[in-house]
């Protein structure tokens, strides 16, 4: 095929993912979900249609009804505004904890992957060392060291999810850096890390954009797994793990206290699965 | 095949050397003095003293970690503090139960994850292949904490054929063990067969695709032959091989399914030991796991290279 037979917009590769991605009706759906949670994250203050932490000791564990849309819980607090509420914890937790797997991740991966040689050698044996290390095992025992709160859930969550990110930026680099592109960059006496950050970085990217959206979905379970052992949000603040944790004991008089929570859950780490889904089909470039 | 054994170790000896100075780190995020923070609320000073020579504290922490790893080489993960009992004998004796519900699930998800998988890849774009691929999406977006919430209300409230939580050990009634497991075994298995369904669907789609599967076909073999005798045999290699790699995520979810059914398992030690403060359970746990991990890792390969010929040419 000539130069000229290309399209304009094809000549584009982001483009061209995006509009691949726009066909994919499975990674539209997520997108949406995923919008439709940031909106009632942010939203929360104004869309929570009562306190998500004020109690009512006439309203304790009543059924979804009119006055409390998802009922309410064991202290008589409304369920649908500590949904509502919650979604800033999972939403939070999966966020900023990939951007820590990210922010310690992706220069270890490119350093390793580029420099080689013993820094590698040592990156590469910290990495397998940490994947040794069940992930949700390893984040129970790091917030259990730096203690129980949503701030340290999340940096757990995060340095437990860094090696998969480390792992795989070393192996596109180590794909990249052989190109001609480079080479030829090299040939012209740029830097090495001119090299790195202009050459081999942009072109590793798809792939961990690809890998942080699903880690997204796996670190809003993480959060709510821990937070449903005790070791995320704390009670009072709402999260969709703690509402789970106290459910489970009142799952035979109260079931809708569990119901809501862990759809939300759900519904969240679909969202970013499917838009994960739809993003790595996307950005395939075999799936012309 | 001893070359590449002796070449696995060699890697497997470093990584494992890691382990040791990630656990042992942990114990340095602890806030303010860890003799203090180990002996607990009371902070008595003879345990605090007992802690302090026992550590090694006053020594500098290379040294430390010296002490500490050549105590692990020789079997002595630390004593839990809450319960007089050495680590290792609290591993030995809660890891059979965590064993069998992995066992169970992992039988679950091999059931459900490669007849999906199967089915998926044999009738490829039909409304077979989306049912199993919707179902695949679910397994892994549900959190098994709340499957396992909903099954109890389902399963054990509602229809009441099932104990809700609680555990019988198989040597006192088979039958009630086995009931007391089938809801966790299914919760946990639930994730990894999504996994296996679509590691299956891919390996089954790539050999469909073969040379000899289109011979076996063009010599006029039933349908059902040339898939389970000729496609399948060969898609099993990297799902045999998979199966042992999602060891870790059966003891992740084992600790939420053991804490939601209340089964007395290794995760719920994990759990009681991080609400006790029992810092050296939590060392030893992960580290056990971690080991068990690598060494089941070094198992697979193994089984790789026996099962893969190719490997071996």
């Amino acid at each position: 095929m000539f130069a000229a037979d290309v399209a304009p917009a094809d000549r584009r590769p982001w483009r061209r993912a995006l509009r691949k991605l726009w066909r994919r009706r499975g990674a539209m759906l997520g997108l949406a979900f995923v919008v439709f949670f940031v909106l009632l994250a942010i939203l929360a203050p104004w869309l929570s249609p009562q306190d998500p932490l004020a109690t009512s000791w006439s309203a304790v564990r009543k059924a979804p009804s009119a006055a409390h849309w998802f009922g309410t819980d064991e202290i008589g607090r409304d369920v649908l505004s500590r949904v509502i509420w919650g979604a800033r914890a999972s939403l939070l937790a999966g966020l900023v904890s990939v951007g820590i797997s990210l922010a310690i991740g992706l220069p270890l991966g490119l350093f390793a992957g580029y420099v080689g040689r013993w820094p590698d050698a040592l990156i590469s044996r910290m990495t397998d060392a940490m994947l040794a290390c069940p992930f949700l095992i390893l984040a129970i025992a790091l917030a259990a060291f730096l203690g129980p709160s949503l701030t340290n859930a999340m940096v757990a969550i995060g340095v437990a999810a860094t090696p998969v990110f480390i792992r795989l930026t070393r192996a596109q680099v180590l794909s990249v850096k052989v190109e001609d592109y480079v080479e030829a960059a090299r040939a012209v006496g740029n830097s090495h890390l001119r090299i790195a950050l202009r050459h081999v970085l942009p072109n590793i990217l798809p792939p961990v954009i690809v890998q942080g959206t699903l880690a997204i979905a796996a670190a809003v379970i993480a959060e709510a797994s821990l937070s449903f052992l005790g070791l995320g949000q704390q009670p009072p603040l709402p999260s969709w793990g703690s509402m789970l944790n106290t459910a489970k004991n009142y799952v035979e008089n109260a079931p809708w206290m569990a119901v809501w929570p862990g759809l939300s859950i759900f519904l969240l780490v679909l969202s970013f699965n499917l838009l994960g889904d739809g993003l790595r089909d996307a950005l395939d470039p075999r799936q012309a | 095949m001893l070359r590449f054994l002796l070449q696995r170790i060699a890697t497997i000896v470093p990584t494992l050397l890691f382990v040791s100075m990630l656990i042992f780190g942990l114990q340095q995020l602890l806030p303010g003095d860890p003799a203090r923070v180990l002996a607990g609320e009371d902070q008595d000073p003879s345990v605090v003293a007992y802690l302090r020579a026992k550590l090694h504290l006053d020594e500098p922490l290379p040294v430390r970690y010296l002490y500490w790893l050549n105590g692990v080489l020789h079997g002595d993960l630390g004593e839990s503090l809450r319960i007089q009992k050495s680590v290792l004998e609290l591993i030995a004796e809660k890891l059979p139960v965590t064993l069998q519900l992995a066992v169970m699930a992992m039988m679950v998800a091999l059931t459900i994850g490669v007849a999906m998988g199967i089915l998926s890849a044999v009738k490829k774009d039909t409304v077979w292949d989306y049912a199993a691929n919707v179902v695949a999406l679910w397994g892994l977006s549900t959190p098994n904490f709340w499957l396992g919430i909903m099954l109890i209300l389902l399963v054990s409230v509602n229809l009441g054929w099932l104990p809700a939580s609680g555990f019988v050990s198989p040597f006192e009634d088979l039958a009630a063990n086995l009931k007391s497991m089938i809801m966790p075994a299914f919760v946990l298995g639930n994730a990894i067969a999504a996994v296996l369904m679509r590691h299956t669907r891919s390996a089954m789609l790539q050999v469909l695709n073969a040379d000899y599967v289109r011979t076996a076909r063009a010599k006029g073999l039933e349908e059902r032959v040339v898939v389970l005798k000729h496609a399948l045999r060969n898609a099993l290699i990297p799902i045999v091989t998979l199966g042992a790699l999602e060891f870790g995520t059966l003891f992740s979810g084992a600790v939420l399914t053991e804490q939601v059914f209340s089964i007395p398992g290794f995760g719920k030690l994990i759990v009681d030991a991080v609400f006790n403060r029992d810092y050296a359970v939590v060392q030893g746990v992960v580290l056990f796991t971690a080991t068990a991990y690598v060494g089941l890792n070094l198992l697979a390969d193994l089984a790789y290279f026996l099962i893969n010929p190719r490997m071996r040419g």
